[in-house]
């Protein structure tokens, strides 16, 4: 799984500032949708299946990041946002720390093959200290692009 | 002699007694995605074994009571995972867990 064809560019936003969880998904799902991502009367559908998927449980899985995602039909093939918040956001996570990167996710809701394989290329980033370490560095997009481009040239030895 | 014969033919496993292994398959159609990868981490994490987990496709452990090492295995609907408990606990552990995934994690 290539992370810069899994990750919409016009869809990373390098300085959350809204301490309010629903807010930055907000956002995010904006970038999504001005990239072209989906239809903007889904908007308000999907951040009201984001914030419910959460509520059923973080996607704060630790280590400063959250992946919040929302399966539907309306996307053929899996498309993700990032957005990064420098002063941390308070996201329920399983560790209690806050959140300084947000991975929103959009899935095709019949293709759950295809949903994992985006959680695995998400993950095996993420889960790797030294790559979290640089995101958090990040100022700009482009910071971010080539962080995403080391990490697809470079892949995990597994 | 004859002891040192016996010790050449008995398998680790026979010493190793707290070291406990199954193979197990995923069921639900959705797969290991996060809701249930979430709480195979933490019933994995209330035992005090440690728990080891990887496809047996492929050799690559990851630890059992991390969601995002779970999330990191991409099992699919049919993909079949081995789970090694080591510890005092350990088949208690694996009971409980094969439970879980055997019961598709409460979904379809």
């Amino acid at each position: 799984m290539k992370l810069r064809q899994l990750i919409l560019e016009k869809a990373i936003v390098t300085g959350l500032k809204s301490p309010k969880r629903d807010e930055c998904i907000g956002e995010l799902l904006d970038a999504l949708m001005k990239g072209g991502a989906f239809k903007p009367a889904q908007r308000d559908e999907f951040l009201k299946a984001v914030i419910k998927r959460e509520k059923k449980g973080s996607t704060g899985f630790g280590h400063g990041v959250s992946v919040p995602h929302v399966k539907t039909l309306e996307v053929k093939k899996c498309v993700a946002a990032i957005g990064l918040h420098p002063a941390g956001l308070d996201f329920n996570a399983l560790d209690r720390q806050p959140v300084h990167a947000i991975f929103l996710l959009l899935s095709p809701e019949d293709k759950p093959e295809l949903h994992l394989a985006a959680m695995e290329g998400l993950f095996s980033i993420l889960s790797q200290e030294q790559f979290r370490k640089f995101l958090r560095q990040a100022k700009t997009v482009a910071d971010v692009v080539t962080l995403l481009d080391e990490a697809d040239a470079n892949p995990l030895v597994r | 002699m004859s002891s040192r014969c016996l010790m050449k033919l008995t398998p680790i496993h026979w010493y190793a007694k707290d070291l406990k292994s199954s193979r197990v398959l995923i069921l639900n159609r959705l797969g290991l995605h996060a809701r249930p990868a979430m709480s195979f981490a933490s019933m994995a994490g209330s035992f005090g074994c440690s728990i080891k987990v990887h496809r047996t496709d492929n050799q690559e452990r990851v630890d059992g009571k991390s969601v995002m090492q779970m999330l990191m295995l991409a099992c699919t609907q049919g993909t079949e995972i081995e789970i090694e408990a080591e510890g005092a606990d350990a088949s208690e552990a694996i009971a409980a867990l094969r439970a879980l995934v055997e019961g598709r994690f409460e979904e379809e």
